[in-house]
């Protein structure tokens, strides 16, 4: 208890000493980066779970693109099992002039078999209405419930009519809450729900409409696990049966994602605070000395003194974790607000996970890189008391810093998930380290080179770069690691995303129309001329699955990589064209002439031939509605997807398709005011469907800046983290630069010239920073515009002068502000406290 | 005993065969010049250091013997100190820079002694003070108190009015001896102050690492 008690006492001394407080600071921003991030994924993952049966709306799901097999319900009703069946699809709805695409589900008696449905009367202004109530069945046959936005989208409420295809229905109910409608993220259109007894009156679904047929299973546990062993035994191609674990796949490993992009940038932040957390030791060590030859002269023994460091450590490694937590979780309500509609609507309470995890983060830096240092008091020898030159701590064994860099390392690959994925980012993290570690040091060494021969206090100010080296680079390294990161997100977000904008003309099509049948093509082809639409193209399309490449049967379980999987899965939109699109680009092969129309023939685009790895002279074997049709893949095509052009990943020659049934898609530019001339079209076509692609380019560049939101928000932390690398490597140097001054001061420099060399010395620091951060961030930057987005990549110079303009003014001022107390004293007092 | 360093490779004497005994209670001395080997001898008295050969007793026990934690545990029961530099932790208030000794031998009434040792010294009005808050005077009064608070056999006193001026050194000796007389502390003063090392009982001269001189001397009227 003895040593407890003095651990306790010398704590609170050095914090009112503010020998600790660097330290402490920097192990809070460390807890505060990997807690907020925690906390945030935690919501999310208990969400997930929790909401696993009620997403799938039932304990198992099939689904398939065609209409299920009758089997399923049979063997569910053999076994005993409730079951129900829905549909959903894309549809226009009609409310007088105005019409919105709309996200149908068609719901048997049953639904949701787990989970309710929460309907009310009437729109509320805000959340979820007060007289919500949990629906006791599904919409009535003959009547439907839409969504607030979509009652809204229309301007619609309780018991106005709605045309739903050929169906004029009056909506029942408001539906304001939907358990098996999770993400938000990925469903751009308001739903309605109907009675699935309904839907063939409708007219909607024809050859070619996108629906989704769901059989869902509910019972005990070990029923359903037998009934999916069934299931999965039996199921047809393009049938899948997902289980709860396996509910909304699609958020599951874009959160996945997230979690480990989140994760891996807090991480920086984190690195950073330890690198702080270890500078700051020095000094706090440093001042410990006498401290602890005291202790010794006065009788304690060295396991005493080992137990008062521990105990410091471990209170220390507490009251920074715990501080740490409180920030994380008030940090996450702020990534949560930012990023969270992205996801899912509600976000639950976060669990008590994070919390152990950014304690035992906080212990396991404090005895891992804080510990190593402090450990190396309880070797002062007590005779440093008459001898101050004995004990001092000037050398640190390279293996000192080994359980940080084990305990940094076990972090990256805690939150990577993966060895590949951690191991890389070691790699890239120790390879941008470096880099800027040696930009740092070659920046500093022409520094002094630029300063040889000149005279007066910048002389001076620069020799200190030289007389503390190490410092200095850990100064610039630190400093710039923080800048970089927001400098990069500064350019990824503004310039690549104003880029890409910059690449859509203003009469790029801004929307679609789908399942145009052959008969409706003269129609379209009437509005296009009516609306003054010149350039509209129609285009056929027929689905067809792929089932074998060179005369082997598709095995798509082969694919490892589930992109490919899902693409060799689902069946494709096959078109012919007698000449290319002109946004297209032939990389291999050649386009067919005329005299080949009507030969087996094939051009693929070049990402699709790539992820499923087909080449020049394969040949494909498609399944179209039962009938074999074998080509050869003659070209392959590079296509501008980002054109907004409606285009095919599969391109045949005319002649080879025009027997099999086809749907028609086209993508035009709607002139402003021509909306009425539209609707008109689909009041009288009700099966199309018209997708207003403005709007969902509005939806993706609202996610788009969200997500670059909530990242920069987390790689605040780096530069805070930054900020402290600085400041400690500032005080780690201050009583070094205090006798210094002083010494300055009595030979005669004026407090001007030693501020001046001060702040020059600092000055140097902050433009090598700037210069290092912008040069390294826009390095990322061209790589990631020119190798991942393919889009040109133009250096932001204003971008490049702010970052120096603010480097070179905030680092001095931050140095300043360490200066300014000693500076103010007189030499005479300093020289005494020396 | 003898105390020999190596520096770049060469191997210098500082103290060379001496021998002494202290007797408790009495004053003793140490005075030479800058360089001649008083601290070095002081800190092999204290147990702070090792003698390269030969022997230190204190009480009858060979503290040259022990380990650096045996050697601390003779320091903590039975040594007090007072240093030039007066060697107070910054961080810690008057108090308990008294206290610390006190409480590093385990002692459960650390804070009243401390506050009596203070009181003592004049200085039960700034028991909450930092060391940077109080005179040159009154860092090495409260460095008395510490050395006194746990009662001591031997006190060592090294250079203890080096820092201060000479009203000040005037009055630190004054109490320094006066406390001493009172607890019958054994005394053992390094300085090369003439006039203080006058006011102790003998007066051990080191010259060049040699005890080359011990005279005994008047006991001082002005204890």
């Amino acid at each position: 208890m003895m040593a407890l008690s003095l651990a306790w006492r010398q704590f609170r001394s050095h914090w009112s000493a503010g020998d600790l407080r660097v330290l402490f600071l920097a192990l809070v921003l460390a807890v505060t980066a990997t807690t907020a991030v925690g906390f945030f994924t935690d919501r999310i993952d208990s969400t997930l779970v929790r909401q696993g049966s009620l997403l799938l709306g039932g304990d198992l799901l099939i689904s398939s693109g065609k209409p299920l097999s009758d089997s399923y319900q049979q063997e569910a009703q053999r076994r005993q099992l409730s079951s129900t069946q829905t549909m959903e699809f894309p549809s226009m709805v009609v409310r007088g002039e105005r019409s919105q695409l709309a996200e149908i589900k068609a719901v048997g008696a049953e639904f949701p078999l787990r989970g309710e449905l929460v309907i009310s009367n009437q729109v509320a202004a805000v959340g979820v209405s007060d007289a919500a109530r949990a629906a006791d069945a599904i919409p009535s046959p003959g009547s439907v419930w839409v969504e607030p936005r979509l009652a809204t989208l229309l301007d619609v409420k309780v018991g106005n009519l709605l045309e739903v295809g050929e169906r004029q229905m009056p909506i029942s109910a408001i539906l304001e809450r939907e358990a098996s409608r999770g993400g938000d993220m990925f469903s751009f259109a308001p739903r309605l729900m109907m009675n699935l007894a309904d839907v063939p009156s409708t007219g909607l679904i024809q050859y070619g409409s996108r629906v989704k047929y769901q059989f869902l299973v509910a019972g005990e546990a070990e029923q359903i696990r037998q009934y999916s062993a069934w299931a999965q035994a039996n199921a047809g191609k393009g049938e899948r049966v997902q289980d709860v674990s396996a509910a909304r796949p699609e958020i599951r490993s874009a959160l996945e994602k997230a979690r480990q992009f989140l994760g891996l940038s807090a991480m920086v932040g984190v690195i950073l605070a330890i690198v702080a957390m270890f500078l700051a030791s020095l000094p706090y060590v440093q001042r410990s000395l006498d401290t602890y030859a005291l202790m010794r002269c006065f009788g304690a023994s060295r396991k005493l003194i080992m137990q008062i460091l521990l105990w410091q450590t471990l209170l220390t490694g507490l009251l920074g974790s715990l501080l740490g937590c409180l920030l994380g979780y008030l940090a996450q309500a702020g990534l949560a607000s930012l990023a969270g509609s992205l996801f899912l609507e509600t976000l639950p309470q976060p669990g008590w996970w994070p919390v152990l995890t950014g304690m035992l983060l906080g212990f396991l830096t404090m005895l891992a890189v804080v510990w190593p240092h402090l450990a190396r008091l309880t070797d002062v020898p007590a005779l440093r008391i008459l001898r101050r030159d004995l004990g001092g701590i000037d050398r640190h064994h390279w293996f000192s810093f080994f359980p940080g860099v084990v305990v940094i390392s076990g972090m990256i690959y805690w939150h990577a998930g993966s060895f590949r994925l951690g191991s890389a980012t070691i790699l890239v993290f120790s390879a941008l380290l470096l880099v800027i570690a040696l930009l740092a040091w070659a920046g500093q060494h022409l520094l002094q080179r630029f300063s040889d021969g000149r005279g007066g206090v910048w002389k001076l100010g620069i020799a200190g770069l030289k007389r503390r080296p190490g410092m200095a680079v850990a100064q610039v390294a630190g400093f710039s690691m923080g800048l970089m990161v927001l400098i990069l997100l500064a350019l990824v977000r503004g310039d690549l995303l104003n880029n890409w904008q910059a690449s859509l003309p203003p009469d790029a099509p801004n929307r679609f129309i789908i399942n145009i049948q052959p008969h409706q093509i003269e129609g379209v082809k009437a509005f296009f001329a009516n609306a003054g639409i010149s350039n509209a193209e129609v285009f056929p399309m027929v689905r067809g699955r792929l089932i074998a490449v060179n005369d082997t049967p598709l095995d798509t379980s082969k694919y490892v990589d589930e992109r490919a999987r899902r693409l060799a899965e689902r069946e494709f939109n096959l078109s012919w064209a007698a000449d290319m699109q002109a946004d297209n680009q032939m990389l291999e092969g050649r386009w067919w002439t005329e005299a080949e129309h009507g030969q087996s023939q094939l051009s693929l685009e070049q990402d699709l031939a790539d992820t499923l790895g087909l080449k020049l002279g394969d040949w494909l074997v498609y399944d179209i509605a039962g009938t074999r049709l074998e080509v050869e893949v003659t070209s392959i095509r590079k296509v501008e997807w980002d054109t907004m052009r409606a285009n095919f990943f599969a391109v045949m020659p005319p002649g080879l398709l025009e027997n099999f049934p086809a749907s028609y898609i086209t993508s035009f530019h709607l002139p402003l005011g021509n909306d009425q001339a539209l609707n008109a079209l689909v009041r009288e076509y009700t099966n199309l469907t018209v997708i207003d692609v403005a709007a969902l380019m509005e939806q993706v560049r609202g996610i788009m800046d969200k997500m670059t939101h909530a990242i920069e928000y987390v790689f605040v932390f780096s530069l805070f983290a930054g900020l402290a690398v600085l400041y400690a490597a500032l005080v780690a140097t201050r009583d070094e630069r205090v006798r210094e001054a002083t010494l300055l001061r009595v030979l005669g420099a004026s407090r001007r010239q030693v501020v001046l060399a001060g702040l020059t010395e600092f000055a140097c620091i902050g433009v090598l920073a700037a210069l290092v951060a912008t040069l390294a961030a826009s390095s990322l930057a061209w790589y990631v515009s020119a190798f991942i987005l393919n889009i040109p990549y133009q250096f932001n110079l204003l971008l490049a002068v702010l970052a120096l303009i603010s480097a070179s003014l905030l680092v001095p001022f931050a140095a300043w502000l360490g200066m300014r107390g000693f500076l103010d004293q007189p030499p005479r007092q300093l020289l005494h406290s020396m | 005993m003898n105390k020999h360093v190596t520096s770049s490779g060469t191997s210098l004497t500082i103290l060379d065969d001496l021998d002494l005994a202290v007797h408790h209670g009495e004053r003793v001395a140490i005075v030479g010049r800058s360089g001649s080997g008083k601290s070095t001898l002081l800190g092999l008295l204290a147990g702070l250091d090792n003698p390269s050969s030969g022997k230190v007793l204190i009480d009858g026990t060979e503290i040259s013997s022990l380990d650096e934690d045996g050697r601390a545990e003779v320091r903590g029961r039975k040594m007090g100190f007072v240093f030039q530099s007066f060697q107070l932790l910054p961080s810690l208030t008057a108090l308990e820079n008294v206290m610390l000794p006190l409480q590093l031998v385990g002692r459960d009434d650390a804070r009243p002694l401390a506050e009596a040792a203070l009181s003592r010294v004049g200085l039960e009005q700034r028991l909450s003070h930092y060391p940077k808050q109080l005179s040159g005077g009154e860092q090495q009064r409260v460095a008395i108190a510490r050395a006194f608070a746990p009662g001591p056999s031997i006190l060592f006193a090294d250079e203890p009015t080096g820092n201060l001026d000479a009203a000040t050194g005037q009055q630190i000796i004054d109490l320094l001896f006066g406390l001493n007389a009172q607890a019958g502390t054994t005394l053992v003063l390094v300085t090369h102050d003439n006039a203080l090392a006058a006011r102790c009982q003998r007066r051990l001269l080191l010259c060049q690492g040699k005890l080359v001189e011990e005279a005994d001397v008047a006991e001082s009227a002005t204890s």
